[in-house]
């Protein structure tokens, strides 16, 4: 019934002599919510970032093994990095919206993909942010500048400007870490939305968040996959000690 | 809306993107510029000092002058041995011309110029021009050293007080200040020393020329402060604040932390804004040419006029023909001019990364 | 009495640093003084508009500061794309450690403690007699234009010693470019050039405007390397073309004072184009120094 989007083999990277991530197999489902859980420096967002190639963009990192989306291997040497990277959007943990209005914001995907039509561009920027659910907010000033927004409204604003260039899948590092509460559950709310059309994958240490948002869950320590799979067996029925230590809050 | 479109190899085959590939060449290309400058510098600094050392022909009109001298009448009595007639027997084919061609002139002047480099005598405009760089040399030095004996303690104290005593407020705004000193441009300095510092130093101390090697390097001075101090200070800033820390742990106060700790961790940093310091005296044109007399003497006395190495090729090389001997000899101390500040700042740059590396990282 | 003793050492201590502070202070203050007062007297919208008059004993500067302006003008369009561009190289395109990186640091910073005579003689012996001359024989049959001294040359010559003052300002500002910025816009797919028109550039113009007044304030100021590559001791008309010799401040300053016949006459037209050049880059470097703290203080 599940389909698999995501499927990584014997990923390990290195940085410099460092190990950061040890041989992790994991199978990511199509248009569920993956959550990455674990202490943090277990590689939880390094891992993370290996699935659009950012750590590309890193001199020391080195990485062997497989990560295939729909069955095509993106570490492959005829991949193209930045055509990937439109297919694979990425939310970090701080928002960071350029400095420049809401809109542009928002157009800055679409027209470095050589859309300058006003009427199009119109188009996408309001079904962007409104399907990032910040639409009724912010649509009587797009011409303002980003950085006036609250922190909540610029991760939102920072979602929508992933959506603009239509991923398949969304990469969400700590999204809603440095949020107030009701920020928080307006960004799982829409993480609740998104998943009808997107592959999520979200890295969180608020394990609540983790129960709340996500279909399935690893756990990742020191480096390693030590446990992954439905999120309510994970945190109802852990199968691995490790995991039930960290999910009942003894370590981490 | 977002039909899941499935990712295939051929959506995402590498591109080629001609505008990528073209803007990186060219600004790598654009980057390799400043080597190119600095090669370029060097060979064309040296270009046209190299003449000076062709002197080949020279010889051949030293032995052609001979070899006329012998047709005159002289006898070579002496010159029994069949090799040593050989050569001028060859020459004394071609008829010896009374003028020659301006080329071998010149190298007629290169060498005997080259003979008097080794001399304290500088005089390129006369009859018998002589090209010693002895007196200019020390000249230079001299003033050199007064400048950073001025210039060193005051620039390491200041930066001392910035960093270790003065308030935060207070070094926010004492570090630009101080910064401003290094844009006065060094013809505003020469100025004020040529029109005030002369006659006040002259006044103070009574000595015979007003425009001296001191007067000189007071002015450099002036030029080398925001230099030292500026180095210095980050200098010290860049000392661990545990080391800090762990002075004062230790019970010792505040200014022994500053005088015993931080500024020895800092030597490093130190002796190498000392070495640009010194790097900008030495090179220093408009100031000197302002502020030490110009006079070619080679004394000890600080008061006494000095002519710098610098400051020579600054007077001097307007007025010279284009390609003569004393153009040559002019590029000759630009480029050992060169030679010595690009020595001073790699000097400065294996100080400060090689002895800053051992001391903060233990290795 | 171990208390107090070390209580005076360390008064003193304080006390000699502060002097020194004082003192460097205090000669800045001198100079700004005395050249006031000095120059206030001629100082006039009269002196800077018009031209020498009676053999340079009287009138204005103003040929020497449209020299001045000209003069950092070329040279700012030279410097400052060139700076700019090699800023980019070093903070986006190279490899921290790569020892080609090394090297250009290495080769700006040598070009920073070059003498500045030495860039007048490489002008000469390069700009002028290399490339100017070879064009003249190229191109004009031997005629002697462009192998002589002139502003384009000066001007050339000058931006070579200001590079570096860019390439190190606009490198600090690029720096300041969020990592998080850059990240934002690859993930969504831009190209390196992409992210650098649109996010790098734009983040770093007031770095860039920073390098540029600093580059003018050093510019405006230094002789030495105009000595023979284009200034000129008295022109009756401006420089209308680029192969023209040029007035420029910094030189009627040098020459007024030390080669002129009757010097002590000519004192307060001295003092006054002192007055002139030192405000100029004074007030060149003063925003300049304000603009990199703001810069530095982002930083951190």
């Amino acid at each position: 019934m599940k389909e698999i989007k995501i499927k990584i083999k014997d990923l390990t990277l290195h940085y410099g002599q460092k190990l950061a991530l040890n041989n992790i197999c994991l199978e990511i489902p199509d248009r569920r919510v993956t959550a990455l859980i674990g202490p943090s420096g277990c590689g939880k967002s390094t891992f993370l970032r290996t699935l659009n190639r950012m750590n590309d963009l890193i001199p020391s990192a080195r990485i062997s093994g497989e990560v295939l989306i729909d069955e095509l291997n993106i570490y492959d040497r005829n991949i193209d990095v930045v055509n990937l990277r439109k297919r694979v959007g990425m939310v970090f943990q701080k928002s960071n919206p350029f400095s420049k209005s809401i809109y542009e914001n928002v157009a800055y995907g679409p027209r470095i993909n050589g859309i300058n039509e006003r009427k199009v561009l119109d188009e996408i920027v309001e079904t962007s942010l409104k399907r990032a659910a910040i639409w009724n907010e912010v649509k009587d000033r797009l011409r303002d500048s980003a950085l006036g927004l609250s922190g909540g409204q610029q991760q939102r604003l920072c979602i929508a400007r992933t959506l603009s260039v239509n991923p398949d899948v969304i990469l969400m590092d700590e999204p809603a870490s440095a949020l107030d509460p009701l920020s928080t559950s307006k960004i799982e709310e829409l993480i609740h939305q998104l998943k009808e059309q997107y592959t999520i994958v979200i890295v969180t240490h608020n394990m609540q968040q983790a129960a709340r948002v996500s279909d399935y869950t690893a756990f990742f320590y020191l480096g390693e996959l030590i446990e992954f799979g439905k999120t309510k067996t994970i945190f109802t029925n852990p199968t691995i000690k490790q995991t039930e230590d960290y999910i009942t809050g003894r370590f981490g | 809306m977002a039909e899941n479109t499935r990712f295939t190899a051929e959506s995402l085959k590498k591109k080629f993107r001609l505008s990528e590939f073209l803007a990186e060449k060219f600004i790598t290309g654009i980057a390799f510029l400043s080597i190119t400058i600095i090669v370029l510098i060097f060979v064309f600094v040296f270009r046209e000092a190299i003449p000076l050392f062709r002197t080949g022909k020279a010889k051949e009109v030293a032995v052609k002058e001979q070899v006329t001298k012998i047709n005159e009448g002289l006898k070579p009595e002496s010159y029994g041995d069949t090799v040593n007639q050989a050569s001028p027997v060859v020459v004394t084919n071609k008829p010896a011309p009374q003028a020659y061609d301006e080329d071998v002139i010149r190298q007629v002047e290169n060498k005997k110029a080259l003979k008097t480099l080794n001399t304290a005598t500088w005089q390129p405009v006369s009859d018998n021009p002589r090209y010693g760089l002895w007196s200019l040399f020390f000249g230079t030095l001299k003033v050199t050293l007064i400048a950073i004996l001025i210039a060193a303690p005051l620039g390491i104290l200041a930066a001392l007080f910035t960093s270790a005593f003065a308030p935060t407020w207070l070094r926010e705004i004492l570090k630009p200040a101080i910064e401003l000193l290094a844009g006065f441009p060094s013809v505003v300095i020469g100025f004020f020393a040529l029109m005030v510092m002369a006659s006040f130093f002259q006044d103070l101390f009574g000595y015979a020329s007003r425009l001296n090697a001191f007067v000189g390097g007071v002015a450099m001075s002036l030029a080398a402060i925001p230099i030292i101090y500026t180095i210095t200070e980050d200098a010290l800033s860049s000392v661990p604040a545990t080391y800090k820390e762990a002075s004062l742990a230790l019970g010792a106060n505040h200014w022994q932390t500053a005088f015993f700790v931080t500024l020895p961790a800092a030597t490093p940093g130190i002796f190498a804004s000392i070495l640009l310091g010194t790097g900008r005296v030495f090179g220093e044109t408009m100031i000197a040419l302002m502020a030490t007399g110009n006079a070619a003497l080679l004394s000890a006395n600080p008061f006494e006029s000095v002519r710098t190495l610098a400051a020579t090729i600054g007077a001097e090389m307007a007025e010279v023909v284009y390609g003569d001997t004393h153009y040559s000899v002019l590029f000759l101390i630009g480029a050992l001019l060169f030679i010595f500040s690009f020595g001073m700042n790699a000097l400065a740059e294996f100080y400060i990364k090689g002895r800053l590396m051992k001391r903060f990282m233990g290795r | 009495m171990m208390k107090t003793f070390t209580k005076i050492k360390g008064a003193l201590i304080i006390g000699i640093t502060g002097l020194s502070v004082m003192v460097i202070l205090g000669i800045i203050a001198i100079i700004l003084v005395v050249v006031i007062i000095g120059g206030k007297s001629q100082f006039s919208w009269e002196f800077l508009t018009s031209f020498p008059q009676d053999g340079m004993t009287k009138g204005g500067i103003f040929p020497a500061i449209y020299g001045t302006v000209l003069l950092v003008l070329i040279m700012s369009v030279a410097a400052v794309p060139f700076g700019t561009i090699t800023a980019l190289y070093l903070t986006e395109y190279a490899k921290e450690n790569s020892w080609i990186a090394k090297t250009i640091r290495f080769a700006i910073r040598t070009l920073a403690v070059v003498p500045s005579i030495i860039f007048g003689l490489f002008g000469l012996g390069f700009f002028i007699k290399f490339v100017g001359a070879g064009m003249d024989n190229a191109f004009l049959g031997g005629r002697l234009v462009w192998g002589q001294p002139n502003i384009l040359w000066a001007s050339l010559t000058m931006s070579l010693l200001t590079l570096p003052v860019v390439i190190v300002s606009v490198e600090e500002s690029m720096k300041t470019v969020p990592r998080e910025l850059r990240e934002a816009s690859l993930a969504l797919g831009a190209t390196k050039w992409q992210t650098i028109r649109k996010v790098v550039l734009p983040g770093s113009v007031s770095g860039i405007l920073t390098g540029s007044i600093l580059a003018v304030g050093r510019g405006a100021g230094e002789v030495a390397p105009l000595l023979f590559t284009g200034a000129a001791y008295y022109l009756a008309t401006l420089p209308s073309t680029l192969h023209d010799q040029f007035m420029v401040l910094g030189y009627h300053i040098y020459i007024m004072s030390t080669q002129s016949a009757n010097v002590d006459q000519t004192l307060p037209i001295q003092f006054a184009t002192t007055l002139v050049l030192l405000l100029l880059t004074f007030i060149l470097n003063l925003i300049g120094v304000v603009l990199r703290s703001q810069i530095r203080r982002k930083q951190k």
